[in-house]
């Protein structure tokens, strides 16, 4: 299972420069409750807590999304029932649960 | 419903300019939008428990934005609005959409095509750290969002959306350390004169780059060899100077983009032939000054044919409308059709001009070490598709594409093609056109496995 690498992946890559008087959501990633506000998506919840998103199944290390336009599709992550989401395009909602890994055995495993 | 059935595709400026064109002669067209409101990525929505004014988010396009967001709304009765629908492939007079798990597939007798653009990538080490993002998605993080990719940003690339993210990045106080623009200052004064095709657009750029020198923000021209700099994640990026000295700047965060490049992979599927366009060095789909195309039925208006911007996509938008109902004997509207049609023709000179003035790195591509990704899906190097070009034998892009994945994986090509092609032609000493594009292949965008088809 891929998990957040240590020291370097902090501080949180995004900043909010504004609009911070909105409501705020609580959302889970990766077991940990996490606050986000209203009207975010998936993607800014994640990053302006932590520093990347996911890890690249390719061995090169660890992704933060890219084109925030539906297009690149480099945001995925998962909610914890399984269902893959696209970060950038899907908006937070109160008690959304989703992990930074894909859910254990959605893939046969290399012998 | 009597009469032909026409439907539009996306519902940024061209899009929503095409509806209300149809809903004027008393049709009711289908809108698709794959977002959740209409303005498309340049006049993107921000999401209803966001207050900032349209001044403050939109700047200088602030009644644009205004005036596109009002025309919706106030058509939205007499359309069938389909928001956070994707259209996933169209065949024959068939288009197929996905709405969460939902499938349907829509028959038409006209389709709109007015599917936007995405940044232009040219691939540099470093390019899928986190922290690097394409300037399209640094400036929705920031309009959308409200948040800043990072408290010390760089911005590289060339294109005109280099400064105009700069500059709203800088207003919205964060530290924009440095703007590296790879195209050289030479080619920039050089086509000022024929930027004056559109003397406002011209000066709006002026103003953005005095902007940043009062700011103190150094802009570099002519960069060379950029890097962005980790290793876990951005750092600085480092270059050279248009003079061969190394240079280098610290940042956290790194928006990145060359220009942007038409999402054309419908009018692909719908049969639409594409030529090579010797000046943007890209291929683009057939279709007259009227946004007709070839393929009966099928119309395209906007950035998705070629990149003219925002303003040219109101005027394009229309013009397909008038085309498609012409066609299908509904209205004439002959005279309107001929104003739009010159009113375009103005934005068409100004286009040729930013290409001048901001070409498409063809040396910088060139150079490119072989250890560079340039497959962000599946970390695929520079090295493995010239292997696959000189070693294995592909001299056209869909081979290459075979051989070495670069162009197959879940972007389908959208942020790697544009190199590939640059990179097999330059290892197979082909002409750029003589490599070909990657044919698109329908699902063009990711769908689940659980969609489940419902009847519209």
């Amino acid at each position: 299972m891929h998990t957040f690498g240590p020291g370097p992946l902090e501080p949180p890559q995004f900043v909010r420069v504004g609009e911070k008087q909105r409501q705020p959501v609580r959302i889970v990633v990766n077991g940990q409750s996490v606050e986000a506000l209203a009207g975010d998506t998936v993607l800014v919840a994640v990053l302006t807590t932590r520093g990347s998103l996911r890890r690249s199944e390719f061995g090169d290390g660890d992704r933060a999304g890219f084109c925030l336009m539906g297009a690149c599709q480099d945001c995925w992550l998962w909610t914890s029932d399984g269902r893959r989401i696209r970060s950038c395009t899907t908006t937070v909602a109160e008690g959304l649960s989703v992990v930074t890994h894909p859910p254990d055995n959605i893939w046969p495993a290399p012998a | 419903m009597a009469g032909p059935r026409i439907v539009v595709v996306g519902a940024g400026p061209a899009g929503v300019r095409a509806a209300e064109r149809l809903v004027e002669s008393g049709l009711k067209p289908i809108v698709f939008d794959e977002a959740c409101s209409c303005g498309g990525q340049i006049y993107r929505r921000q999401p209803g428990s966001f207050t900032r004014s349209y001044a403050e988010l939109y700047g200088a396009d602030a009644d644009r934005a205004k005036s596109i967001h009002a025309a919706f709304d106030r058509i939205l009765p007499s359309v069938d609005y389909r928001p956070n629908t994707t259209v996933w492939n169209i065949s024959g007079n068939e288009l197929f959409t996905a709405a969460d798990r939902q499938g349907r597939v829509v028959e038409f007798d006209a389709a709109i095509l007015a599917t936007g653009a995405t940044d232009r990538m040219a691939p540099v080490r470093g390019w899928t750290l986190p922290g690097v993002y394409s300037l399209g998605g640094a400036q929705i993080a920031l309009k959308a969002q409200a948040c800043g990719i990072g408290s010390k940003i760089a911005l590289l690339g060339t294109g005109p959306l280099l400064y105009l993210v700069a500059c709203q990045y800088s207003k919205a106080g964060i530290d924009v350390q440095a703007v590296l623009d790879t195209a050289p200052l030479p080619a920039q004064l050089l086509a000022t004169r024929q930027l004056l095709a559109k003397p406002g657009l011209l000066m709006r750029g002026v103003h953005l780059r005095l902007r940043l020198m009062s700011k103190g923000i150094p802009v570099h021209n002519g960069v060379r060899s950029p890097e962005i700099v980790g290793p876990e994640r951005v750092t600085g990026v480092r270059w050279r100077g248009a003079d061969g000295t190394s240079e280098s700047v610290d940042a956290d965060a790194v928006a990145l983009g060359f220009h942007v490049r038409s999402e054309a992979q419908l009018a692909d599927l719908a049969g639409c032939p594409f030529s090579f366009d010797e000046q943007m060095r890209q291929w683009r789909p057939d279709c007259d000054a009227t946004g007709r195309t070839p393929r009966p039925g099928i119309y395209l208006a906007g950035d998705c044919i070629r990149i003219l911007g925002g303003h040219a996509a109101e005027i394009a938008g229309r013009l397909a409308a008038i085309s498609a109902m012409a066609d299908h004997g509904i209205v004439t509207a002959a005279r309107e059709a001929a104003v739009l049609t010159r009113r375009l023709r103005s934005y068409q000179r100004f286009q040729k001009a930013l290409t001048n003035a901001f070409p498409w790195p063809e040396a910088e591509i060139r150079k490119l070490p072989d250890d560079v990704i340039v497959c962000r899906c599946e970390a695929i190097t520079a090295g493995e598709l010239r292997k696959a070009a000189v070693v294995m034998g592909a001299a056209e892009l869909n081979r290459a594409k075979a051989f070495s994945r670069v162009g197959m994986g879940r972007c389908q090509g959208r942020y790697c093609a544009s190199a590939a092609a640059q990179i097999l032609s330059d290892a197979r000493n082909l002409p750029l056109e003589a490599v070909g594009r990657i044919r698109t292949q329908a699902p063009v965008k990711p769908l689940t496995i659980a969609l489940e088809r419902v009847e519209s």
